[in-house]
């Protein structure tokens, strides 16, 4: 058949979501990633579910042992598979990037909204206030909450035992405290890493507000919030994504760092920064214990790198390539 | 019975160099279903009017510093909307009171879909579900002629050409039939085909709902194919105000008459330079002493540098033709009009 094959024709009047969504389609590093980010997470929440040896049983006749077929990735010092446990440990490393991700999202975008917008004084004053955060030293913020809030004798504790006691009776275990710090590794993450997010916010606002649309919105009746939420943060939402795509790795970075110093997540709870750590105890004589974590972690952190740089030029209508 | 009123409008604007007065004692009135044409020059005042009357103005850098803004509601309430809370003036916005901006390339918002910039007037005044205020918004695109109106409402403002931009603006502005229609140069950004039709929806749905429109303009063109009355506003000030054939035809003030002159026609003859009304308008700092037109003007007396003109009638009876100026010699000024131009119809 001879027949002059048509092209399809080009999307008329593609919208901005599309465009960009074709434009990422043709970024093969973006995809790959994403394919590797999907993947990971799916194997590390259906894993825990399928096998039979749980990351916190230890088997300590069996000790570490190197790859085999009963133990696909070895065993650790306690004879733990280490499998499990990289699996449990990319849903805790996962759900940090996640969780904190999302609270500095929130924080982020609300914060630099709503100084952008109102500017004089109230900006001043938000941004001030950003200004002495970004002085203050992670660590040291991170070690104040845990020792402050991370303990028995809070409400936070109570409301934990109450929330985690309706699927475990054994809530109050003392077992389950690591579970219970983990939140607080997750809220004191989020606290911090809101605010570059909300300067980049305030930045777009800021170039956006006196844009006739704005005044177009004012006119119809539309109240600050509303301008804020439904028109301006809406126009910024290409920079936020980028830079929340960004931020996921770096707070899985810090947490592996807290839990390498021994702050974050504590055993017998498992994390990719937890294992790196272990591993690296033993890296001469145990170097699997090491090179899987690390290698599974590394992964991660290129492959959200690689998903954020082709959000970034795919929702950036300046690079807008034809065909 | 007027729909707006406007008395002794004053409106500032704080600058380095002072307060600077864009708006200075402004007087005027719509009566429903009427056309007012609000001309003048860039800098003039015009825009910053319309934009007091919604209290539009950049706060706090501008402020109403005096006047009141009537707005009255068919059963005999009145609103100042120079003295309404915040909440007062969110429900009349884009509700009793609709503005059309004058770009519609930049006025509507790019990352959102047309349907749901018309909705939300709806959800906002009406408090109507999405569905009923999408079916309404399709409705309203197909009243102002935009084909294919259940498509373009999830289209995207860039996929619409201007024309269909500034219809999309004037059907959001007349999704809650207001009383009173500001339309701040609305054909300005679009080629004179469209201009053309732009203004005939406007004047069509005005006839339809019976809503006063206050159209600002530099264009006289625009000003003389639809405005009732028409009122020139210059430094701050609206220094003639009458009905339009009147202000063309038999002008009381030099600015009005200097506007006239200034505008090219097809007649002119080949080769003779238009007529720019000479020197520059002056800014409004400080105290006003005198007329302010009177260094561009050709007709100024000695008592131009004493005394601000007051407003006085002029005209034919009950043609409501006021003017501010203390010269009353209109026959020379109208003898530098262009022969013809006395007649309305030749003008654009």
């Amino acid at each position: 058949m001879n027949e002059p094959t048509t092209k399809p024709a080009p999307a008329v009047g593609a919208s901005q979501w599309s465009d960009a969504w074709r434009r990422l389609r043709k970024n093969r590093a973006a995809l790959v990633s994403a394919a590797v980010l999907v993947a990971l997470a799916v194997v590390s929440v259906v894993q825990p579910m399928l096998s039979a040896l749980p990351y916190d049983r230890a088997d300590l006749a069996l000790g570490p042992t190197p790859p085999s077929a009963a133990h696909w990735l070895g065993t650790d010092l306690y004879g733990r598979d280490l499998l499990s446990r990289l699996c449990f440990g990319g849903r805790v490393s996962l759900a940090v990037g996640l969780v904190s991700t999302g609270l500095s999202f929130v924080i982020g975008t609300s914060w630099g909204g709503i100084a952008g917008y109102f500017g004089g004084r109230v900006d001043q004053l938000m941004m001030r206030v950003v200004d002495v955060l970004y002085t203050f030293p992670l660590i040291i913020f991170v070690i104040l909450v845990l020792a402050f809030f991370a303990h028995q004798d809070t409400v936070f504790y109570e409301a934990f035992v109450a929330v985690y006691g309706l699927v475990n009776e054994r809530a109050r275990d003392p077992g389950y405290l690591p579970l219970y710090r983990l939140f607080f590794v997750f809220f004191a993450l989020g606290s911090v890493s809101w605010l570059t997010m909300a300067r980049i916010v305030r930045g777009q606002v800021i170039s956006l507000r006196e844009q006739p649309f704005i005044e177009a919105a004012r006119s119809i009746g539309v109240g600050h919030l509303g301008i804020v939420f439904g028109h301006l943060v809406p126009n910024a939402l290409g920079p936020i994504i980028v830079y929340t795509a960004l931020t996921i790795p770096e707070v899985m970075l810090v947490e592996a760092f807290l839990s390498f110093l021994g702050l974050g997540t504590e055993e017998p709870l498992s994390s990719w920064g937890l294992l790196v750590a272990g591993g690296a105890e033993t890296l001469d004589i145990y170097p699997w214990l090491i090179a899987f974590p690390g290698l599974v972690l590394s992964l991660t952190l290129v492959s959200f790198n690689f998903l954020g740089d082709g959000l970034r030029d795919a929702l950036d209508p300046r690079v807008r390539r034809d065909s | 019975m007027s729909v707006l009123e406007i008395r002794e409008l004053v409106t500032e604007f704080r600058t380095d160099d002072g307060v600077v007065r864009a708006v200075d004692g402004v007087s005027l009135s719509i009566a429903r279903g009427e056309v007012l044409g609000l001309v003048g020059e860039s800098g003039s005042g015009k825009s910053v009017t319309s934009l007091s009357i919604l209290r539009l103005l950049p706060e706090p850098a501008a402020r109403i510093a005096g006047g009141s803004i009537l707005l009255r509601s068919k059963s005999g309430g009145e609103l100042d909307l120079a003295r309404a809370t915040k909440a007062e003036l969110a429900r009349v916005r884009g509700d009793r009171v609709a503005m059309v901006f004058q770009d519609p390339m930049t006025s509507l918002n790019p990352y959102l879909r047309i349907g749901t910039q018309l909705a939300e007037v709806l959800e906002l005044h009406r408090g109507m579900a999405r569905p009923e205020a999408w079916e309404r918004s399709r409705a309203m695109l197909e009243a102002v002629g935009i084909p294919d109106p259940g498509r373009r409402l999830n289209d995207h403002p860039h996929q619409l050409s201007g024309g269909m931009r500034q219809r999309v603006m004037i059907a959001m502005a007349l999704l809650c039939e207001p009383e009173l229609l500001l339309a701040d140069e609305p054909t300005t950004a679009l080629d004179v085909t469209i201009q053309a039709q732009i203004l005939e929806l406007v004047d069509a749905q005005r006839q339809r709902t019976g809503a006063a429109v206050l159209l600002v303009t530099h264009d006289l063109g625009v000003v003389a194919r639809v405005a009732d009355r028409v009122a020139v506003m210059y430094a701050g000030r609206i220094v003639e105000e009458g009905p339009t054939e009147a202000i063309f035809a038999e002008p009381f003030h030099p600015y009005t008459v200097g506007l006239a002159r200034s505008v090219p026609r097809l007649d002119t003859p080949r080769g003779r330079r238009l007529e720019p009304i000479r020197g520059m308008p002056p800014r409004n700092l400080g105290p006003r002493r005198g007329c302010s037109f009177r260094a561009r003007c050709d007709f100024a007396l000695e008592v131009c540098a004493e005394l601000d003109p007051e407003r006085r009638a002029v005209g034919a009876e009950g043609s409501r033709h006021l003017v501010r100026c203390h010269s009353d010699d209109v026959a020379k000024m109208r003898a530098t009009l262009p022969g013809v131009a006395r007649r309305l119809e030749v003008l654009p």
